[in-house]
């Protein structure tokens, strides 16, 4: 069985920039940990004879033209408004942290 | 015991990232225009929204496949994309459609001319690891300071975010800056004459990061890499390489240790700057992508991509060297740009000499086209108009002289200069007996000259010369003339 250390929890936290309070740190490395242990049922099956494949759905080589489709000026609003600040014609983000 | 003098050695590698010059972003059908307003190419798909579905523009594979062929990479029968994971305002999905172990091509190289002044001009062999396609990020502007540092909130622009680069990466076969810059000035030779990217380093379409560390000899491990960035000319790679390599030797020999990291190229001050330490930095969490298919690109297709490949700038810098002759100076000059090779080459098909045609079309015509920022092909003095001009020459109907007076005028409209030698009687003076009377009004019109001459002032040959072309306007033959001229004042 996948053990998830606390460890892992902050790190994956961490790189998710989410904030997690020490005190459920427990509670999500079991919860993680069932969901491991759930998609681990796969490693039963045989797969001696089935090529790797990185997905479901075998379509390959789906390609567009280079055309150019612009959107309204509406569609870019609305996607400016979605931001949670907006500043004119640009998307307003805080202060930058150096990594 | 005494630490042998084994020389320093400098490992460099180049990551080059070239915008493709699609109409189209990579997986979405926005515009790729430069210098437009602030997020006016801006859809769904750039920005991840939920529902959305990236699909490969296929002409980004072409371009990509393209300059891979050219590079001498092997095209992958299977490749596919990947999400690299990071956040950073300028990427709006906060993950980067990228390739990461399945680039589309693998394992080449290019052959590099490295010429510096005052040193032998030679050629080296830089390997390539790979190329991969991959998407751009936007653009930052940081308010209350010109820099991330000071700045108390930043401005995003999402107009560059998903066009498409091809990500090409040297292996650490470079040794010196200038070695850097010319292999980055090949790559970008080749992008351009392929037709896939401008290449504009100024607009970051050109973009280069720098790994460097130093060793002691040849046989030693690697050192501590370091990476540089935010270099924006060819000069700017080889001196940020120079003094990269001075500094890290230096850091080593009073007994420090050099630190993996980035560091920025300043420009204004001429040094590197750390930037960031990069350890224990980002953790990328590459996995698949799973809205994009896997890319197999076809041997059919592979052919006739390959079939549509133009003649590269190496090779026709041995051609112009072994064919035509040329210095290996003139044929780096003339092949540096594709549109002056094929001008070129169109007039040495009309008939003209490649040695007279390099000087004429590296000198006077280059100066002009710089001058009026235009390029070759969109030149109105036509290749063959060039070799009529220096035909006219050859043939000694016209003087040199004359060719430069007509030059302006033909390189403004275009023309035949046989027509406008003969409309404007410019034709040269090479009828014996009229140059004899043209003499002998001199002589008659400076007869204490001629005495002084024949009184041994033979100096003198060079004022009646002169003379003659006065009153000829220059298109007298001077070899023709001068003979006559040394004939007649020596006659006594």
């Amino acid at each position: 069985m996948t053990r998830i250390t606390s460890d892992d929890v902050r790190k994956v936290a961490k790189l998710c920039r989410l904030e997690i309070p020490e005190d459920d740190i427990e509670k999500y490395s079991n919860q993680l940990e069932g969901i491991l242990e759930y998609i681990a049922q796969l490693e039963r099956i045989d797969t001696l004879n089935v090529p790797p494949t990185t997905r479901a759905v075998e379509v390959v080589n789906a390609f567009r033209e280079d055309t150019i489709v612009s959107s309204s000026s509406d569609v870019r609003d609305k996607i400016l408004d979605l931001a949670p600040q907006r500043e004119g014609e640009f998307f307003r983000v805080p202060k930058i942290l150096s990594e | 015991m005494p630490q042998a003098a084994v020389e320093w050695e400098p490992v460099i590698g180049l990551e080059t990232h070239v915008q493709l010059g699609t109409s189209s972003k990579i997986f979405t059908a926005a515009s790729t225009n430069f210098g437009d307003e602030p997020n006016t190419h801006i859809d769904p798909v750039v920005c991840g929204l939920p529902g959305t579905l990236p699909v490969l523009n296929k002409r980004v594979l072409e371009y990509a496949v393209k300059a891979a062929m050219a590079l001498n990479l092997k095209i992958a029968q299977h490749c596919k994309f990947d999400r690299k994971q990071y956040f950073y305002p300028d990427l709006p999905k906060n993950y980067q459609i990228s390739q990461y172990d399945e680039p589309i091509a693998e394992d080449g190289w290019i052959e590099v001319e490295v010429a510096e002044k005052g040193k032998d001009t030679y050629l080296k062999t830089i390997g390539i690891e790979r190329l991969h396609m991959e998407e751009d990020a936007g653009k930052l502007v940081h308010a209350g300071s010109d820099r991330l540092a000071g700045s108390t909130y930043s401005l995003v622009d999402y107009n560059r975010a998903g066009v498409a680069l091809a990500e090409i990466v040297s292996k650490p076969d470079l040794r010196t800056g200038r070695e850097a810059s010319e292999y980055a000035s090949e790559i970008r030779r080749i992008v351009r004459y392929l037709g896939v990217s401008d290449g504009n380093m100024q607009e970051g379409s050109l973009r280069c990061d720098v790994n460097i560390s130093v060793r002691r000899g040849s046989d030693a491990p690697f050192g501590t890499k370091v990476e540089i960035k935010n270099m924006n000319s060819f000069s700017a790679i080889q001196k940020a390489c120079d003094y990269e390599i001075k500094r890290q030797i230096k850091t080593y020999e009073s007994g420090g240790t050099v630190l993996q990291e980035t560091r920025l190229w300043d420009e204004n001050k001429q040094l590197t700057k750390s930037m960031r330490s990069k350890e224990g930095s980002s953790d990328y969490r590459y996995f698949p992508d799973p809205d994009l298919g896997p890319i197999e690109v076809s041997i059919e297709l592979q052919d006739q991509w390959r079939s549509e490949l133009p003649e590269l700038p190496s090779a026709k810098r041995h051609r112009y060297a072994k064919e035509l002759g040329l210095s290996a100076y003139d044929s780096r000059v003339l092949t540096d740009d594709s549109q002056m090779a094929s001008y070129f080459e169109n007039v040495v098909l009309a008939g003209c000499d490649a040695k007279l045609a390099s000087n004429w079309i590296t000198g006077d015509l280059a100066a002009y086209v710089n001058a009026q920022r235009i390029t070759f092909d969109k030149l109105l003095f036509l290749p063959e108009q060039l070799a009529e001009l220096i035909q006219l020459i050859v043939e000694g109907k016209i003087s040199g002289k004359i060719a430069k007076e007509i030059l302006p005028g033909l390189l403004e409209k275009g023309g035949s200069p046989k027509n406008i030698v003969e409309s404007q009687n410019l034709g040269m003076i090479s009828d014996p007996k009229l140059i004899e009377k043209k003499i002998d009004e001199l002589f008659s019109q400076f007869p204490n000259e001629v005495e002084s001459y024949r009184a041994g002032k033979k100096k003198l040959q060079g004022f009646f010369i002169g003379q003659l072309m006065k009153n000829t306007s220059g298109k007298v033959d001077p070899k023709l003339a001068n003979q006559i001229l040394s004939k007649k004042l020596n006659a006594n």
